[in-house]
């Protein structure tokens, strides 16, 4: 029963099979207190899956979330690489709507080509500096970036609801929010290039989040930058050895963690509801460490995790109105539930899926017994 | 000001700070045993709807308590499960512990009561109900001291004055007792503890479920006593504000309960300002929101004073072979 005999996974097990049986396993308890209030829980399940992918109108939704879910995903799993856990996506991707609708605003009459790439500039600085701060002081004060990241989402929080509500808000208008941007400003629906997805929220963005997933890609693991990030998560010592500045990797990386966030920003204030309202970012942050968990903090498995995250959303929204009584909370409950099995209770299937995978394996199981009669004859 | 508005603004930084204290103390345990809880706000919420939710059908605000606190309980359990047992993320447990109980007591709270996810209101033997201590009446003539006894320290709900109580109690437990002179050490050096032949595990499950049992207490606060029934999401953050004030005090117990006065003050501060202007000018109100988490920052990074945190906290003990 020694756990210092058990050989690794092999690497599809680790990054295919592991999270689909916490899946499925977050999926089965979900299903089971569906279950335990009196309700069909593969009724739920099929509301879900129709009320997300059935048709272009519910998949363009589902898309939509998907886009905020790929931001704050990435934002998470690039400070995992560096050995950093970013809990501030929230507050990161809130604040940054203040650089957004700064600039978006101002230029609402050019033509939204123009206002986009300024707008992902303004966002990205603005939700950077949000995670800049927090990197700041763990690199040059030691304060734990978990505990900061926490203190900056409230922050950003009381910050946004007095620029809203005392300098933002016209006059004249009641609703907490900012002026409207013009019809030239607004980003595009994709519904306006395949009709498909009719006028459903899914926009330009959804194409800025996909480039960052590759850029994210090359980023990590085809950069010296990358690789030296990826050390200092594995061994902050080793980099230290080898000359390099682990202060100014966490900033960099922390910095990058609030930019990426901030684009969840731009999708909303440019891309969905061309203002500043309240709130809007939802909790995608703590979505996003749902994504990176789910998704191995790889961002092929980041793509399809927030799929699945938006495809659960969209399809949470519709399930209160197929089946009265579930609630779209339903969906905050699998997403704690994937959280705390493949974040926090790893350790769950990992050592029994090793034992199976060594017995299966002659040459692990040779190793295995050889290993077994060493421990017991010494 | 006058006096009675002194007064009755620091009546209500008592009220305000008590789920504060209950809160913070329990983190107190967990991390001085050298488990990380960022689940405070999710075992309040947990408890705060089982206790409105057992409180509102059975109308009595014991067995309210007592859901309340198993609920409570149970859920420490399972974060100790994970971060224990399983040597699991203790940071990514506690976000698990929020973003369940968040998700859960609503749903739970839709499909049992069919209220947007509110408990019906408590009928009066479900909530615990202000009690007045001995002479307060006789005594609120009495110029200053008196009326300091009387609207301020009298005329509470039981659970302040046991939030209040705990702060001695647990500074006794920590300094004075076998088993907290044990659970300091197991959050700085588990490794010596284990040699001592004493259960690291053992004692982080103990730290853990007093946890459990004070985030019960603090989450009841919100539902049965300060408030009259469940609202959604009716912790409103106040366990991160703990956590700050945990490791603003350092912790150690009586500074907790300091700290916890000073944010509950600046709350009750907060709510009186709504509008107002001090010093001819008006403060946001969001600046004072905001105050606590800008001090726990400023602290955290050393600029007045040095927080450090215990050092084996965040890292789950596996014995050696």
């Amino acid at each position: 029963m020694s756990s210092a005999i058990l050989k690794p996974l092999p690497r599809w097990a680790d990054v295919v099979l592991l999270p689909i049986l916490n899946l499925a396993l977050a999926f089965i308890v979900s299903g089971l207190v569906v279950l335990a209030i009196g309700q069909d829980p593969l009724a739920a399940l099929n509301a879900i899956v129709t009320g997300a992918f059935g048709n272009g109108y519910n998949f363009g939704y589902t898309l939509y979330y998907s886009t905020n879910f790929m931001f704050t995903g990435l934002a998470v799993a690039v400070a995992a690489h560096a050995g950093l856990f970013n809990i501030g996506g929230n507050g990161q991707a809130y604040i940054a709507g203040l650089g957004v609708i700064a600039v978006a605003l101002p230029l609402q009459f050019l033509p939204w080509w123009i206002t986009f790439p300024i707008a992902i500039v303004a966002g990205a600085a603005v939700g950077g500096l949000w995670g800049f701060i927090p990197g700041w002081l763990q690199a040059k004060r030691g304060s734990h970036v978990v505990i900061t990241t926490i203190m900056f989402n409230f922050i950003a929080a009381a910050i946004m609801v007095y620029m809203v509500v005392n300098v933002l808000k016209p006059a004249g208008i009641l609703a907490p929010e900012s002026a409207m941007i013009a019809p030239e400003g607004r980003m595009p629906k994709l519904g306006a290039f395949i009709p498909w997805f009719k006028n459903t929220d899914v926009n330009f963005t959804l194409v800025l989040a996909l480039i960052c997933l590759v850029g994210a890609y090359i980023l990590i693991w085809h950069t010296r930058f990358g690789f030296a990030m990826r050390a200092l998560g594995q061994n902050p010592t080793a980099t230290r050895y080898a000359g390099m500045s682990n202060s100014r990797i966490i900033m960099i990386v922390m910095t990058m963690s609030g930019a990426l966030a901030g684009m969840v920003a731009v999708n909303q204030v440019v891309g969905v509801q061309y203002r500043l309202v309240l709130d809007y970012v939802a909790d995608a942050g703590f979505v996003g460490i749902a994504v990176a968990l789910m998704g191995r903090n790889h961002p092929i498995g980041i793509l399809l995790a927030a799929v699945l995250f938006g495809a659960l959303y969209q399809g949470g929204n519709e399930l209160q109105y197929v089946i009265p009584g579930l609630s779209k909370e339903m969906v905050v409950v699998i997403q704690a539930l994937v959280i705390l099995f493949t974040g926090a209770m790893e350790g769950l299937f990992r050592p029994g899926l090793q034992r199976i995978f060594m017995t299966l394996s002659p040459r692990q199981k040779a190793a295995a017994i050889e290993a077994n009669s060493v421990k017991s004859g010494s | 000001m006058d006096l009675g508005l002194i007064l009755s603004t620091l009546d209500a930084t008592l009220r305000l700070s008590t789920p504060l204290l209950l809160a913070c103390l329990a983190g107190l345990y967990s991390e001085r045993a050298g488990v990380f809880d960022i689940g405070l706000e999710g075992k309040m919420l947990a408890a705060a709807f089982a206790a409105a939710a057992v409180a509102a059908v059975t109308a009595n605000v014991w067995l309210g308590l007592l859901a309340g606190l198993a609920v409570s309980i149970t859920t420490a359990g399972l974060q100790g499960a994970a971060a224990i047992t399983l040597r699991g993320n203790q940071l990514i447990a506690g976000v698990a512990i929020n973003m369940l109980a968040a998700g859960l007591t609503t749903f739970l709270g839709i499909q049992w009561f069919g209220q947007g996810g509110r408990t019906p209101q408590l009928p009066v033997t479900g909530r615990f109900q202000n009690i007045d201590l001995p002479f307060a009446n006789e005594l609120a003539g009495v110029p200053i001291l008196g009326q300091i006894y009387s609207e301020l320290i009298s005329g509470h709900n039981i659970l302040v004055y046991v939030a209040f109580l705990a702060v001695p109690i647990t500074w006794w437990v920590l300094y004075r007792t076998r088993f907290g002179l044990r659970l300091r050490a197991v959050g700085e050096n588990p490794k010596a503890v284990d040699t001592a032949g004493i259960s690291v595990i053992k004692l982080r499950y103990q730290a853990v479920l007093i946890t459990g049992l004070l985030c019960g207490l603090a989450g009841a606060f919100f539902s049965i006593a300060q408030g009259s029934g469940f609202g959604n999401n009716m912790t409103a953050g106040k366990g991160f504000i703990a956590l700050a004030a945990l490791i603003f005090a350092k912790w150690k117990p009586v500074p907790a309960m300091f700290t916890c006065l000073l944010f509950g003050f600046l709350d009750a501060l907060q709510i009186r300002l709504q509008g107002a202007e001090i010093f001819g000018i008006g403060v946001p109100v969001q600046a004072i929101q905001a105050l606590p988490y800008l001090l726990t920052v400023i602290l955290l990074a050393g600029f007045i004073g040095k927080a450090v945190g215990p050092k084996a906290g965040g890292v789950a003990y596996t014995k050696e072979r």
